[in-house]
């Protein structure tokens, strides 16, 4: 008797043209010219970053465009010690959610400058761009965090995002 | 209990492997499906219409492939129905297929659940890359290892708490003939020397990757008057859900997830869960993840439900025993393993879950939970009828 | 059975939607839906929505819609990877419990931004017909070619369909394609899927619908003219295009059977993306063209937005009849290649 057949591969090539949304179109305007703007959300008052299509909270379009700053608190973090098929860095590398000082979101970022065993929660944090000629409408404008040399953040203040 | 009677009459599921090569889609789907037919005792013309659930189609590379299966289902000239309501899939479609029985539509009705992952690549199909979306994804695993440290940073729980979650549901595996894996050699070190893949979580302590499928019938309370076999009663069904990214929500112990208990408690008439619950099937695909909801559910104070790890209390033999089965940890066919919970939970009641069995188990709980951590399904069976 | 009605629909303009994404589209349409009957999101007993990850090319692509609902505090919500008139089917059969008496049902799809025809070759056996890549359109232009062969139907029978969805369309503002064109006109244009006509296949469109529910006394209270959902049914036919007949549709005769289709209703509004498509659900359904109006918006010839359109063949069929300019109707959607699954449900008026 033959092998019987346990597979066939067949490719599937698909192309698709993203809508980001308004709201999203005017986030990545405003990090291809360096700049991290939130958006609050006229219900519940928070503030959010990235922006997104509305407060999830609330079910409301944001009203408010808000001024972030580059510097943040790490409110909680991850030691990631394998790599996935379409993305390569060294490892291990630290995968930290960020809240912005001014925002009311975490943002996941990746952590350098700080060896993992000495990542801590509530430690303080600084954006570091690509250079300026590779800005793009993008997020991963922001390259990643790095420690900056204030305090720890008391844990009250972020528990909330954790 | 809402609407009329309704009751599990059978269930069925495959072995769960990493691969089954010897199967189609249609082929894994049907060989659950009769199993949960033989249970039931119960020919394909008894069923009325087939509700099936799964996650995401590009796990398969099949856009809706309940289209596809409903000839392998016995749904032609039936009412066929698809779920998708990320990783609590299987337990929400149970749930609407309750529902059918529920609201009196029909008198018994398939369900089925399953993923076949071995299809297509899951874990490409979670990281396409949306060009303006995060940037940075580090699999299921980096979505969730920072909210398990929130967990242990609130809680204070020990380390190995989660070492213990994986041995137990582990050996608990190894009375289960269906589950994925089974590691005759596991030990507490091995989990604790096994690598820190997202830290705080070690490759031990995350689930497999399954191929499975698992099936129930459904029925009135008619039906059930019609069964040789014991029947589970269901005492109470709840969903809810929550947004992900929304601002201030609490993932570590998510209101969603919270409401949705004390919904379904109510309804089946549960006062006090720890006492009357006898043991529950939850939806645990990394370990930290059982101390964290047997807070969510209310089994243990906030802050306390390591302490039930750590002191046996979720052991086979413990005062609230928890997935019996070997859980999501020891079996992960993505968009079945919450209807497994339920399965197993339906299972536990008529007494018919074999050599994982809580003895005399008269109500058990089954939950399921996805997303990132947002969309959560419970179910509460029981082998007598709900008096409430 | 419990008496379930509609109370409010609400619809996104169905076109061709390239600045608002899926969230943006939808929350001004909940809003508009929750608005007239005085209530919000958070008032629902149980919400549920239809859409499909594979329209939108990325995995839990409903995830992000449910955002416009604003589920906080968290809500009783499902998601069925089908047209949205399933979703209301599930809302139905929840409804029928007892133990809640409103629903929120939405639906959102945007065709445009990969090439849908292909994608929806997705939705074919995956080892012997998928691997082919029959788009929608050729398996559409099958069936259609066998409905000419059989008899039952020539091209001018096409063409009169979609000339009579243009100038229904014409009255509907949230269409796409509308216009006073006859049949000789379309007759003259080119081939394009022999036989069909680029008219006789449906538009590529973005759109969102959502429709509010509520049972018995409460949906008395929340409209003056509510639409009772008399009765709904799916079914299901085989899928490969190979194994049955294409030129009838026995899964929706079933299916209007069991939903109880009067004789004669006011008005059809019929989910057939292709002319040919509603020619057979004419057919199916037993009705007679010159006693019921077909689809008096335009159907899915006039716009098709895919997981949509189904359920927004319901919106427009409650607009009529809550307006008074019908009493009743029968309704329909279809979901799989050549009209594989069908929903067929009767609305009345109160009045
Ligand atoms: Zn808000």
């Amino acid at each position: 008797m033959s092998e019987p057949v346990t597979g066939i591969t067949t490719p599937i090539r698909m192309e698709y043209r993203y809508t980001p949304g308004r709201t999203t179109s005017d986030f990545l305007k405003a990090m291809k010219g360096g700049r991290m703007e939130g958006r609050r959300c006229p219900s519940c008052r928070k503030v959010y970053f990235p922006a997104r299509g509305g407060c999830s909270m609330c079910g409301r379009e944001f009203a408010e465009t808000v001024p972030i700053k580059e510097t943040g608190t790490l409110a909680t973090f991850a030691v990631v010690n394998v790599n996935f098929a379409n993305r390569v860095i060294d490892l291990p590398y630290v995968t930290a959610e960020v809240v912005f000082d001014g925002a009311d979101t975490t943002t996941m970022v990746l952590l350098r400058g700080v060896s993992p065993e000495e990542v801590r929660m509530g430690m303080r944090v600084k954006a570091h761009w690509i250079p300026k000629e590779e800005w793009d409408y993008s997020l991963a404008n922001i390259d990643y965090v790095e420690p900056i040399d204030e305090p720890d953040a008391e844990y009250d203040s972020y528990k909330d995002l954790v | 209990m809402s609407g009329k009677l309704a009751a599990v009459l059978g269930t069925g599921q495959t072995k769960h492997v990493s691969a089954r090569k010897d199967v189609s889609i249609a082929g894994l789907v049907r060989e659950a499906a009769d199993r949960a037919l033989a249970d039931a005792q119960l020919e394909w013309k008894d069923i009325d219409a087939v509700v099936v659930g799964k996650a995401p189609d590009m796990f398969e590379g099949v856009m809706m492939p309940e289209l596809y299966l409903a000839e392998a289902l016995g749904a032609l000239g039936k009412p066929m129905f698809r779920v998708h309501t990320a990783g609590s899939v299987g337990g929400s479609t149970a749930v609407v297929a309750s529902h059918l029985v529920q609201g009196g539509i029909h008198e018994r009705v398939l369900t089925v659940a399953f993923e076949k992952q071995s299809e297509s690549n899951a874990m490409w199909a979670l990281s396409i890359r949306i060009p303006f979306s995060q940037p940075l994804v580090a699999g299921a695993g980096g979505y969730f290892a920072p909210i398990v440290r929130g967990y242990i940073r609130k809680s204070g729980a020990p380390l190995d708490t989660g070492y213990k979650v994986v041995l137990k549901d582990r050996l608990n595996a190894l009375k289960n003939p269906f589950a994925h894996v089974h590691d005759h050699e596991i030990t507490y070190e091995k989990i604790a020397e096994s690598p820190l893949l997202w830290d705080p979580i070690r490759y031990a302590e995350t689930c497999p990757s399954s191929d499975g499928a698992a099936a129930m019938v459904i029925g009135s309370e008619a039906a059930a008057a019609k069964q040789d076999r014991p029947v589970a009663w269901i005492h109470g069904t709840s969903v809810k859900s929550e947004p992900t990214m929304g601002a201030g929500r609490d993932r570590v112990n998510p209101h969603a997830g919270r409401m949705c208990a004390q919904e379904v408690y109510k309804e089946a008439g549960i006062t006090d869960p720890f006492r009357q619950i006898d043991c529950a099937e939850i939806y645990v695909p990394f370990s930290w993840f059982e101390p964290m909801w047997m807070e969510n559910l209310g089994f243990a104070e906030e802050g306390t439900g390591w302490k039930m790890v750590q002191d046996g209390t979720t052991s086979l033999t413990g005062e609230m025993p928890i997935n019996m089965s070997g859980g999501v940890l020891s079996t992960n066919p993505i968009g079945a393993s919450g209807m497994i919970r339920f399965l197993e939970a339906a299972n536990q009641v008529r007494g018919m879950a074999g050599e994982h069995q809580v003895p005399d188990a008269k109500v058990a709980m089954g939950h399921a939970y996805g997303g990132g951590s947002q969309f959560f399904a419970m179910w509460v069976v029981g082998s007598e009828k709900p008096t409430s | 059975m419990r008496d379930v009605a509609i109370v409010s629909f609400a619809q996104h303009s169905q076109r061709r939607e390239d600045t608002r994404n899926e969230v943006e589209m939808l929350i001004p349409v909940i809003r508009e839906a929750l608005e007239p009957i005085g209530l919000t999101s958070q008032d629902m007993g149980f919400t549920v929505s239809g859409s499909t990850d594979y329209l939108a090319g990325q995995a839990f692509a409903f995830v992000q819609a449910l955002d416009a609902v604003g589920p906080w505090p968290p809500i009783s919500e499902s998601h069925v990877e089908m047209d949205g008139a399933f979703a209301l089917y599930e809302a139905w059969v929840r409804l029928q419990s007892g133990d809640i008496d409103t629903a929120l049902v939405y639906s959102f799809g945007k065709s445009s931004p990969g090439d849908v025809a292909r994608v929806l070759a997705l939705q074919l056996e995956p080892y012997l017909l998928g691997p082919l890549w029959p788009d929608a359109v050729s398996l559409a232009a099958l069936q259609a070619r066998a409905l000419l062969d059989s008899g039952k139907a020539t091209e001018k029978d096409l063409a009169r369909v979609v000339s009579r969805s243009r100038k229904n369309a014409q009255a509907n503002p949230y269409a796409q394609l509308k216009g006073d064109i006859d049949e000789a006109a379309l007759l003259d244009e080119p081939l394009y899927a022999d036989p069909l006509r680029k008219h006789d296949v449906p538009p590529v469109s973005d759109g969102a619908a959502v429709l509010i529910l509520a049972a018995g006394d409460r949906a008395r209270e929340l409209s003056s003219n509510p639409v009772w959902i008399r009765g709904i049914d799916h079914r299901i036919d085989i899928q490969s295009p190979g194994s049955r007949d294409l030129t009838v549709s026995p899964s929706t005769t079933l299916a209007a059977k069991k939903a109880g289709v009067p004789k004669d209703p006011d008005i059809a509004e019929l989910h057939a993306p292709f002319s040919s498509q509603e020619l057979i659900l004419i057919e199916a359904l037993g009705l007679d063209e010159t006693r019921t109006s077909i689809n008096p918006s335009g159907g899915a010839l006039a716009a098709n937005a895919v997981m949509v359109a189904g359920l927004q063949r319901f919106g427009e069929a409650f607009n009529r009849i809550n307006k008074g300019d019908a009493r009743n109707a029968v309704v329909h959607a279809t979901s799989g290649p050549c009209l594989q699954q069908n929903l067929v449900a009767v609305l009345e008026g109160s009045n």
